[in-house]
């Protein structure tokens, strides 16, 4: 996605100062721009926010679509300011009613969650009852801790978000022993073990992981038997939802399981952080998608009469464009592909916006997510 | 994400799978690696090869095949075989005997090790003090004579390796039975001859290596007679009689002396350095041949002038005023001579020199004028240019196999007409049930096509792609320069030319449709050659086009090899493929796809930067399309990525070199092939040695799209289906990149009519990106019962049920990760198999294959055959993607055998295990090709004494029997009965047909009788 923005940035507004905003409330759209320098405070945005979608009487939240199609809020003139100047080119502005966005969390993944609104909204009163924390507006979760309650006290089950793919994962592992109780007594074994962390990377970011931790599995899958490199394949292959399971050298940091009986894993983890600040509650039952989601990572498929090299010329009008998931199965979307299906089923967007020639559809696999 | 790892508990399918699939190595075809020693028996006419890792070869009749594996993988340094037997010892480099024997079991014939023994000397003593450098078994078939560095020369009893002491001939006693003067000169050293007498058993020729040769009787422990040589002896042969020893020396020269009971010391006959006068180099190893005409053969490797020739591998053969120096393109490890086999006959009439290169076997035929060579069913030298690519083309057509069998029949000529004179042991193995075709690329430019059907693997045909270019080299220079007259008179022999004149004209890959004869081969500088079967020679221009894969992608330059130069004007070619048409890739990058579709008669290929279709019946280029990614230019500086990422990969090799060293041995021993289980083994061993070295590490990254290479086109494929609606099929082309992405084009084809008159359209239909961005490595579309679609013009012939064009088409796309099947023509995910995520192993190569059940006849299944990194392989059902079976099969290490891997159509497959190898593998329950032959022992009697094995200092007993075994027709009762006891039932029934023969006189082997009898005590009984 982000790759697709670059390159209308090469092709138009190159050398304008302008930010052309895209403001969506409901179904309606509006679109006005920016000065990407000077884009003023905050206080006059939402004015002209509510004033152009007619709806000064109400409260509303705004949110924008970040670099990654992540839904970030815009509440505050400091990440207004960070709103403009990453806008690339286009600024996606969402406006959401105060009462409905509270059911509805910022943060990653939250554009695609939304379609499980109707789930969330179930709990959502209950949670509300009995603990209010505010909304993690600033965060954008990189990893949490699951499976607690079924997991040995001294084992981990790390779950990474990756965001993008621009971001490595950010460790290093390698092979080495580690001690084992057997009925023969100690007996040493090979294990692979996390041996250096990037730093500013994603494993070191989250504090979940640490040198020397023993990695016991990988997904779901055993790593006993497999060498360094079928592991590090395992790891990169599931490297959109990765879920490793260790042994931490440092033992100290346990979750302490309590003795009242926790509802879901997500919770339990949440009760007992352990050493590194976790996101609150709320956002982690956001953060609990079943695997089969995010596991999926849908192709793209274009289709089209392209008509092929030596004559490249721009598609035809009326070519179809189709995203796999925007039609019949909705449920396999991620983020991503929604907002770029939505942008394109949009007439008026494409009126208002005629693609220039060759940008997006000549290049295909330009469309990462 | 579990489910894949729950393993099916259908018993019914459980049991199905074991009728479908097993797991078996059948046999390595091709040239042993390394090889280190010959043996040879002209009793059983079978051949042994030693190597190197430690591995014994047995070779007989066309199909009879043996290979046996020392447990340690130390080299093989002699073998002998046991004369009259179907035994044979082998000597290794650690100074270790060990006895094989052939036994009959089941009906077939097995080769296994018996006994082991290492030659101990009394406390205290130095190590070469036993060192073996001579064997000699004795006729007595009891005795083995070793001859050691130190001189002495020690005996044991076989089988059991029993140490005689009280026989040991230690250098002390000869020396004390030599007269005054002879003890003056240091004349021990260690021993380098040893032989048996030709005529009597009882009289032992010892040669040492300070020039020294005695005659030594065993019954009375004296010395019959001595010859003192001035020059350092380096061997001899023993004339047929008795009556003459011929030795060689290591200055290059050869004596004769005569051998009589009165001279005590006689004078040499004749002195002779046959490559004289200047400095000679040895001669190692000399033959002294009588023949019924009366004229000798002498045939000795070695003895050229140092200065000039010292560097060639040269066998001579002198015979009859003819003298000819056979070069051979690498190192002579041993030669020996077939001669005749019965002991009675007075001549030894050699009729085949036998000599092992290094790198080839080469047969030469002495009977015929010129010598010329034998052409060799089995042992052929695959590498004799580097293999670069391979291609396997099941159950061709008998109209086209016998095509190319008479294309190469015209290549062939300068072959001898002789039949392989190496014929023993008797082929079981049920004659193949098709004819298939393993067509090998060479770095050369040749593509070579051999008999895959059976247990040989037999060069069929040539075909050189070089004449179609300019190369620096003309190939008739070099004709000249072998043509002059000169002294020494040298004559190449032999196929093995490393030698590439430019590599860009190496072969990348191969594609062959066997119904149509049309072939497309395409090589390292981006040229592609569609190539057309023609019997009769014939001289056109080959149509030359240029396809330019880059179109406008500006600001790219190529950094590589040129493109190479098509030769102008007209092209004499030979019966055989001959090409038409020639497409070059601009850039000339390596071709890495390519697919041909006889009946709509286009090819399509791809390069690093993209692919093209090319209408060959037109002969005109459809479309080109740049894979190139523009991000590749954006991110990293145009050119320049290549670079950057030739860095890294070669980084990775050489991490993976360094992984591969500490790996622990080259090949298994061929035992039971390792299922799963011993994967675990296999883990825990390499779990052991990594404890000790340092920790490896391997960074965690996910692949982005900025990776370079993301637009190399890896496969490509044709497809008659559903591309665009449900309601028109239409033919259509898929490729698929290295970056995951998958290319469409709905393709127009006019129809045969008008073929000629319209061109063919293509339009890109769908563009697939795979999000784990891996390298697709396979595309194939299922029709609606869910079976991989026919080959182009199967269904036309016949062959193959047309696929079904009702129900709904899949796309299965196969990345090195996972498997994924979608639906056509909207392309959306049905299934998956997740590969990598699961095993953390990747797809090396894939196929699709059909597996027969061994037990319903007409049962069968499609199913993919897979190999992965690790050098497993695994089949995969179609199409719901659920892993059937699995089995290791390559090391993990051995990256060559990895990438050299195919998969026939029937569930068999070929990878190298060196570089002149391939090893043959079976997943099928039903398509084994195997070798099962039966050397028979009773055939051993007919010939009552294999003549020397290898060389004349290795020489097994020389006949001494003559009268009651003449011709094999004679069988001896004795042994034969023994036989029958030890092994089945089928010898008993030839005793009862030799009871009534002639019972000819079995005595005592002391009484100079021979030793037949022997076979009792040690032929395999105890």
């Amino acid at each position: 996605m982000n790759r697709s923005f670059h390159k209308s940035q090469t092709l138009r507004f190159y050398d304008c100062s302008a930010v052309e905003v895209k403001s969506k409330f409901g179904a309606e759209f509006r679109r006005f721009s920016l000065d990407r320098h000077k884009p003023g405070k905050f206080e006059d945005f939402y004015k002209l926010v509510v004033h152009t979608h007619h709806i000064s009487n109400t409260d509303v939240t705004i949110g924008y679509a970040d670099v990654h199609g992540d839904l970030l809020p815009i509440n505050n003139d400091d990440n207004f300011c960070k709103a403009v100047s990453s806008a690339n080119p286009l600024l996606r502005v969402f406006i959401q009613k105060r009462e409905e966005a509270e059911h509805c969390s910022f943060g990653a993944g939250s554009l695609s969650r939304r379609r499980k609104a109707l789930a969330l909204r179930e709990d959502g009163p209950r949670r509300r009852a009995h603990l209010h924390i505010g909304l993690p507006h600033d965060f954008r979760p990189v990893s949490s801790i699951i499976d607690v309650d079924i997991l040995p006290e001294t084992h981990r089950r790390v779950r990474l978000y990756r965001h993008g793919c621009q971001k490595p994962l950010g460790f290093y592992i390698r092979d080495g022993t580690s001690v084992r109780v057997a009925p023969q007594g100690l007996e040493k074994v090979p294990g692979i073990f996390i041996s250096r962390m990037v730093p500013g990377g994603l494993a070191e970011s989250t504090g979940l992981l640490a040198v020397d931790d023993e990695v016991l599995e990988v997904n779901g899958i055993e790593v006993a038997g497999k060498t360094l490199d079928q592991v590090t394949d395992m790891m990169i292959a599931n490297s959109h939802n990765l879920i490793v399971t260790v042994k931490p050298a440092n033992q100290r940091n346990n979750v302490v399981r309590g003795s009242r009986a926790s509802g879901s894993s997500g919770r339990s983890s949440d009760s007992a952080a352990s050493r590194h600040s976790l996101p609150t509650a709320p956002a982690l039952l956001h953060l609990q998608p079943d695997d089969a989601d995010s596991d999926d990572e849908p192709d793209v498929v274009l289709e089209g009469v392209l008509e092929p090299r030596p004559v490249p010329r721009p598609p035809p009008p009326g070519s179809q464009v189709r995203v796999n998931g925007a039609g019949p199965a909705p449920a396999r979307d991620s983020p991503a592909h929604r907002l770029l299906s939505s942008l394109r089923a949009d007439p008026r967007q494409s009126l208002a916006l005629p693609l220039p020639p060759g940008a997006v559809e000549e290049h295909g696999p330009a469309v990462t997510l | 994400m579990r489910r894949f790892l729950r393993s099916g508990h259908d018993p019914a399918r459980e049991r199905l799978k074991r009728d479908l699939f097993q797991f078996n190595k059948t046999v390595e075809h091709g040239f042993p690696h390394q090889p280190s020693a010959l043996g040879y028996s002209l009793s059983l006419r079978i051949l042994a090869i030693g190597t190197r890792s430690g591995a014994v070869k047995l070779y007989g009749a066309p199909g009879v095949e043996f290979m046996g594996l020392h447990r340690e993988n130390n080299a093989v340094v002699q073998i002998h075989f046991l004369p009259g037997q179907c035994q044979l010892v082998t000597l290794l480099d650690d100074n270790s005997l060990h006895l094989w024997s052939l036994k009959v079991k089941g009906g077939v014939s097995e080769l296994q090790e018996d006994e082991s023994f290492t030659l101990r000397g009394p406390p205290g003593a130095a190590p070469s003090a036993t060192q073996i450098t001579v064997v000699l078994p004795h006729s007595s078939r009891e005795l083995l004579y070793l001859g050691t560095e130190s001189g002495n020369v020690f005996v044991v009893q076989l089988p059991a390796f029993r140490t005689l002491e009280e026989r040991t001939i230690s250098s002390d006693a000869v020396l004390q039975r030599l007269p005054e003067e002879a003890r003056h000169r240091r004349v021990f050293e260690m021993v380098e001859a040893l032989q048996e007498h030709p005529c009597d058993p009882s009289q032992v020729l010892i040669g040492y290596s300070r020039g020294l040769i005695v005659v030594w009787d065993l019954r009375g422990s004296h010395v019959l007679c001595h010859f003192l040589s001035s020059q350092q002896l380096e061997n001899v042969s023993w004339q047929r009689d008795g009556h003459l020893i011929v030795s060689c020396h290591s200055d290059g020269s050869y004596c004769r002396w005569p051998v009589s009971s009165d001279a005590q010391q006689p004078e040499p006959l004749r002195n002779c350095v046959p490559y004289g006068p200047f400095p000679c180099k040895a001669i190692t190893k000399i033959f002294w041949l009588t023949t019924k005409q009366g004229l000798p053969f002498t045939i000795f490797q070695g003895g050229m002038p140092r200065a000039s020739y010292g560097d060639r591998h040269c066998i001579s053969v002198v015979h009859d005023g003819q003298q000819t120096a056979f070069d051979f393109t690498s190192r002579v490890i041993d030669f020996t001579v077939l001669t005749e086999a019965d002991p009675a006959a007075a001549f030894d009439d050699p009729y085949a020199l036998v000599v092992l290169a290094e790198e080839e076997l080469v047969v030469i035929d002495l009977q015929a004028a010129g010598w010329p060579p034998v052409q060799p069913p089995y042992l052929a030298s695959l590498h004799c240019s580097a293999i670069t690519c391979s291609h396997h083309v099941s159950n061709i057509p008998l109209k086209l196999w016998e095509r190319i069998v008479a294309a190469g029949s015209q290549q062939h000529t300068h072959f001898s007409t002789m039949e392989w004179p190496i014929d023993g042991g008797t082929s079981l193995a049920p004659a193949p049930p098709q004819r298939d075709l393993l067509l090998t690329g060479h770095e050369d430019g040749t593509v070579r096509f051999w008999d895959a059907s059976g247990v040989c693997l037999r060069l069929l045909y040539k075909l050189s792609t070089v004449r179609v270019f300019l190369t620096d080299t003309d190939p008739s220079d070099n004709l000249n320069a072998q043509g002059e007259d000169e002294w020494p008179p040298l004559r190449k022999v032999g196929s093995f030319d490393p030698y590439s004149d430019d590599p860009r004209l190496g072969i990348q890959k191969i594609f062959l449709c066997k119904y149509s004869g049309y072939l497309a081969v395409a090589g390292t500088a981006g040229q592609v050659l569609v190539l057309e079967l023609n019997d009769e020679e014939a001289e056109h221009a080959v149509e030359q086009v240029e396809a330019d894969l880059l179109q406008d992608q500006e600001g790219y330059r190529w950094k590589g090899h040129e493109r190479l130069c098509a030769r102008p004007g007209p092209v004499h070619f030979e019966p055989g493929f001959q090409p038409f048409v020639l497409v070059q890739c601009q850039p000339p990058a390596v071709v890495t796809s390519l697919a041909l579709h006889s009946e709509w008669r286009l090819v399509a290929f791809g390069t690093s930067h993209g692919f093209g279709l090319f209408d060959h019946q037109q002969r005109r280029q459809v479309f080109v399309k740049c894979t190139l990614h523009p991000s590749d230019q954006l991110a990293l500086e145009g050119p320049l990525s290549r670079v950057k990422s030739l860095k890294k990969s070669l980084r990775q090799s050489f991490r993976r070199i360094r992984r591969s060293r500490v790996s622990s041995r080259k090949r298994r021993p061929a035992g039971p092939p390792g299922e799963v289980q011993e994967g675990g083994a296999r883990a825990e061993r390499t779990g052991v040695q990594s404890m000790e070295l340092a920790p490896v590490q391997r960074k965690i990254e996910a692949r982005s799209a900025e990776d370079s290479f993301t637009g190399f086109v890896r496969t490509l494929y044709f497809a008659d289906t559903y591309l665009r609606d449900s309601s028109r099929h239409c033919p259509s082309l898929w490729a698929g990149t290295n970056g995951g992405t998958v290319y469409a084009f709905a393709l127009r084809v006019p129809p045969a009519e008008r073929r000629m008159d319209e061109p063919v359209r293509a339009e890109q239909a769908k563009e697939i990106q795979l999000m784990h961005r891996a390298p697709v490595v396979g595309i194939l579309v299922l029709d609606g019962h869910s079976v991989p679609l026919p080959e182009p013009l199967e269904v036309a012939h016949d062959l193959s049920k047309s696929p079904d064009m009702q129900g709904s088409h899949q796309l299965l796309v196969v990345s090195e990760e996972q498997f994924k099947v979608f639906t056509l023509p909207k392309v959306s995910a049905k299934l998956k198999l997740k590969l990598t995520a699961l095993e953390g192993s990747r797809v090396r190569r894939v196929s699709v294959a059909h597996f027969s059940s061994c037990r319903a006849e007409d049962y069968g299944e499609h199913h993919l055959a897979v190999l992965t990194n690790l050098g497993d392989v695994q089949v995969v059902s179609l199409p719901l993607l659920k892993p059937q079976v699995r089995y290791s099969c390559i090391r993990r290490e051995d990256v060559s055998g990895i990438a050299s891997c195919v998969f026939t159509k029937y569930g068999q497959g070929f990878y190298l295990i060196s570089p002149s190898e391939f090893e043959r593998f079976s997943l099928s329950t039903k398509w084994l090709v195997e070798p099962r032959c039966l050397v028979d022992s009773a055939e051993t009697k007919s010939h009552s004494r294999p003549r020397n094995g290898s060389g004349p200092e290795k020489a097994l007993g020389r006949a001494r029997n003559s009268g009651n075994q003449s011709d094999g027709e004679e069988r001896r009762p004795g042994p034969v009965m023994e036989h029958a006891l030890l092994n089945d039932e089928r010898v008993l029934k030839e005793i009862q047909s030799t009871l009534e023969g002639d019972r000819g006189s079995y005595g005592d082997w002391r009484s100079q009788r021979v030793a037949m009898g022997y076979s009792l005590s040690n032929g395999g009984a105890e």
